[in-house]
Formats: C-alpha cells, sequence, structure tokens
C-alpha cells in the first residue's frame, strides 16, 4: 500500500512537472473553452433568465471536450521512447499508474474549471437562485466521473490505429449518465427551481462503480498484448 | 451439435412464417390504435433479441477475460453485431408506430432514450474493434462490454428522472395485452428468438472460420520467409503494415 502511494505519486508530480514546463494541454484546452464560450453566445440571448436553463448543458459540453484534449495527451506521453514499455515490465503495480493519470487529468481539468467559471458568469450573466455551494460537489464529482473513465478509455484508445479519434467515441457514450447529471445537476442549481440530490447522489454512484471498475481491469488493459 | 444447426435454421422458418401470419391476419385488429398495433408483433420481440444478444456478449466478454478462451471471443462478436442490428430494428419501428399513435416520431423518455443509449453503447464497442489492431482487441473489447453492463443501469435511473411517454409495459404483472393478441406476441418473441440464435450462431461461425484463414496465411507467410525463396512466390497477403 506505501508503494503504491509513493509510487502515485512520484509519477503525478512528473506529470504535473511536465505539464508546468510546456503548458500544451492547459493552454490548448483553456483556449478550446473560451471559443466555445464565445460561440454559443450567438445561439441563443445570453441574458440572465434565459442562460440559466442553458449554461448548465453549455458549460459541461466545453469543459467535457475540452477535457478529451488534455486526456489524448496522457498516454501519448508516455509511447516516446518506450515509457509506457518500461513501466509494463517494471515491478511497479498498474493501478499506481493510473491513479497518478487519472489524479493529474483530475488536477488540469479542475484548474480549466476554475478559470472558466468567472467567465461563463460574466459573459451569461450567471447568478444561482439555488443553493450555490452546491455546484462544488457537482463539479468535483463530475469531472472526477469524466477524468477517471477519460484515462481509462484514453489507455485504450492509445492501443488502436486512430487513437486521438477513438477517445471520444468510446468515453461520450459511457460517460452519458455522467453527464446528464452534471447538466441537470447544474441547472437545478442554477435556476432554484428543484432540488439537486437526486443528480448528486447519482454522480457520486457512477464515481464509485466506475472507479472501483477502472482499477479493476486496468491492469488487463496496460498488461493486454 | 453440428447437425443442430439446420434444425434451428428449419425452426427458426417456420416460426418466423407462422409468427407472421398470426400478427397480420389471425391477430385482431386493436381498437384504438387500428392496423399500425401490428408492428408491436415485430417491435418487442426484436427488442427482446437484443437485450439477451446483449447479454451473451457480457458473458462471452467475462469468460474471455478469465479463461482467455477466443471462442468466447468469436461469441462477443456475433452476439454485438448481431445485437445491434436487432436494437436498429426496434429503433427503426418503434417511430414507425409512434408518427400515427403519438403523434410524433421521437420523445426523449426513459424507454426510448435508453435504448438509443445501448444502441450507442454497442456501435462504440464494434468501432473499438474496428479500429484496434488484432492482437489486443479481445481484451479491450472484453473490458468496454463490462463498463457498457455497468453503465446500463445507471442509464436508466438517469433517464428514468424524466416524465415517461412509452407505453407502460403489457407483458407479466398488471398486462393489458389482450388474450386474443397473445398467441401471436408469443410466436413472434420465440420466432425472433430463433431468428437471433440463428443468425448469432452463423456469424460466430464465420468468425470462427476467418479467424483460422488468418491464421493460416499468417503462418504460410512465416514459413515462406524462412525458406526465402524470394518475395515473389508469397501470399497477396502480407498482414498489418506494422
Amino acid at each position: 500500500m506505501n508503494s503504491l502511494w509513493s509510487i502515485t505519486l512520484a509519477t503525478l508530480a512528473k506529470d504535473i512537472r511536465l505539464e508546468w514546463r510546456s503548458k500544451d494541454a492547459l493552454n490548448a484546452m483553456l483556449f478550446f473553452s473560451l471559443l466555445v464560450v464565445v460561440i454559443f453566445s450567438f445561439s441563443f440571448d445570453p441574458l440572465a433568465e434565459e442562460s440559466r436553463h442553458i449554461v448548465g448543458g453549455l458549460i459541461w459540453v466545453a469543459f467535457l471536450f475540452a477535457a478529451v484534449v488534455a486526456l489524448n495527451q496522457t498516454w501519448a506521453r508516455e509511447l516516446r521512447n518506450q515509457v509506457l514499455d518500461a513501466y509494463r515490465i517494471s515491478p511497479a503495480p498498474a493501478n499506481a499508474l493510473f491513479l497518478a493519470k487519472a489524479m493529474g487529468n483530475f488536477i488540469f481539468v479542475g484548474l480549466l474549471e476554475a478559470l472558466m467559471t468567472p467567465l461563463f458568469i460574466v459573459f451569461y450573466n450567471l447568478r444561482a437562485l439555488g443553493p450555490a455551494w452546491q455546484l462544488i460537489p457537482v463539479a468535483v464529482l463530475g469531472t472526477w466521473a469524466l477524468v477517471v473513465n477519460g484515462t481509462f478509455f484514453a489507455a485504450m484508445s492509445v492501443r488502436t490505429r486512430s487513437r486521438e479519434l477513438m477517445l471520444p467515441l468510446l468515453l461520450f457514450p459511457i460517460s452519458i449518465p455522467a453527464v446528464l447529471g452534471m447538466v441537470q445537476a447544474t441547472t437545478a442549481i442554477l435556476t432554484g427551481e428543484e432540488s439537486a440530490r437526486f443528480w448528486i447522489v447519482l454522480l457520486l454512484t457512477y464515481d464509485v462503480v466506475f472507479t472501483t471498475a477502472c482499477l479493476a481491469l486496468f491492469g488487463a488493459i496496460l498488461h493486454a498484448e | 451439435m453440428k447437425r443442430a444447426f439446420p434444425i434451428l435454421a428449419v425452426l427458426t422458418v417456420v416460426f418466423v412464417a407462422y409468427g407472421f401470419y398470426l400478427g397480420l391476419f389471425v391477430a385482431p385488429t386493436e381498437r384504438t390504435m387500428g392496423e399500425v398495433q401490428r408492428i408491436f408483433y415485430f417491435h418487442a420481440p426484436s427488442g427482446w433479441t437484443a437485450f439477451w444478444l446483449f447479454f451473451v456478449n457480457l458473458i462471452a466478454s467475462v469468460v474471455y477475460l478469465i479463461r482467455r478462451n477466443l471462442k468466447a471471443d468469436a461469441l462477443a462478436v456475433a452476439a454485438a453485431e448481431v445485437g445491434v442490428v436487432f436494437c436498429t430494428v426496434v429503433l427503426v419501428t418503434g417511430p414507425l408506430w409512434a408518427r400515427p399513435v403519438w403523434g410524433i416520431w421521437w420523445t426523449w423518455d426513459l424507454r426510448l432514450t435508453s435504448t438509443l443509449v445501448l444502441w450507442l453503447i454497442y456501435v462504440s464497442y464494434l468501432m473499438l474493434r474496428r479500429f484496434s489492431g488484432s492482437a489486443q482487441t479481445p481484451v479491450l473489447a472484453a473490458v468496454l462490454a463490462i463498463f457498457g453492463a455497468l453503465d446500463v443501469p445507471l442509464v436508466y435511473f438517469s433517464i428514468w428522472f424524466f416524465r415517461t411517454q412509452h407505453p407502460q409495459p403489457v407483458i407479466g404483472n398488471g398486462g393489458s395485452l389482450d388474450p386474443s393478441m397473445r398467441p401471436a406476441f408469443w410466436t413472434n418473441v420465440a420466432a425472433f428468438s430463433c431468428y437471433g440464435a440463428l443468425l448469432c450462431w452463423a456469424r460466430y461461425r464465420v468468425e470462427l472460420m476467418h479467424r483460422n484463414v488468418e491464421e493460416a496465411y499468417a503462418l504460410e507467410s512465416l514459413l515462406d520467409e524462412g525458406s526465402s525463396s524470394g518475395a515473389d512466390t508469397r501470399p497477396a497477403y502480407r498482414g498489418s503494415p506494422q
């Protein structure tokens, strides 16, 4: 257990250092979601009343598509110089690698959300009519839901012929309940018309189920030959 | 076992023909919906067939992950492919019925949406099989099948929160299917189940044959390389560029 955590933290620190030096994924994600904010503002009247009902979907679609950028980078980076093969031979537990990657992506996507949310608030004149603090658990659980399966499916799609194309095709269908939960919870909180509790519980269940599944099956994916 | 295949084929033809006759000519016309209700005799049995084929896919995937038995993997491919076909039939016949009865082609209610999501998951499964390199495909696909199966209850519960417009199930407890319609319905369930099993079995045999042929080609090209008799004598099949 102890070695699992130390390896996880070492890999995570390496990934964060790499990203900090290049800032490739973060810059691409930020610019991409900024574009989404601007382009979607043409499709409806961005006034407070109307945007409250729409922005829940909009914001998560922007984050979902932007997250794919970071997720695709996750394993592609390890293919250079056969790092992934080296990892496969090493006695380090496979789940340490997976957890480090998932936590790294969680940090990157979380950072993106923290930077983009103020922009959404300004551009769409948002003010929550429901309990705004509930947006924090929704964001945490929702981001983990995207990232845990995203990291897993990125490890799968990196083995296929058209890697970058494959990830969204695998990730989006499986993520439908999570996306529905995030969007509905955010809308419920922003409009204050109904309780977001069901959706938060759904997101929590989704996270528990798929984190367990990922940890149980990641070894099989990493060692698939 | 091989003798069972023609028997199943004959059984399928008999059942499908009899079910068609019962559904279109014998079963009474529904009072409010009229003739269009008869599509139900093909819509619901197709759905049932699709669901059990997806279930076969899940079982075969789990067996493959545990035993690493390639026959289980071939069965998983066959079940998924045929299941997607039957699921497509469900998704096409549904709107055909809905348009005259509900006045709309499609509505985002519980059953429709979850069936559509199930279809999407299995299409992504087939795409993964298509796009990935040959050696690791079975493992990746089996893992994806398990993820899909875990997703189904979550999909169902999340969409359950929306209002349901689909007619409530008419089979089982509190069913309201008129007794005079039952023979047509159950005959068609049997017919479509046999048909699905037959297609799945045929596809499974083709898949096994296909793999044997590929293996033979690979072996042959290896032997040719070993004898170093020049590139021209090699068969046209060269495998993947890697």
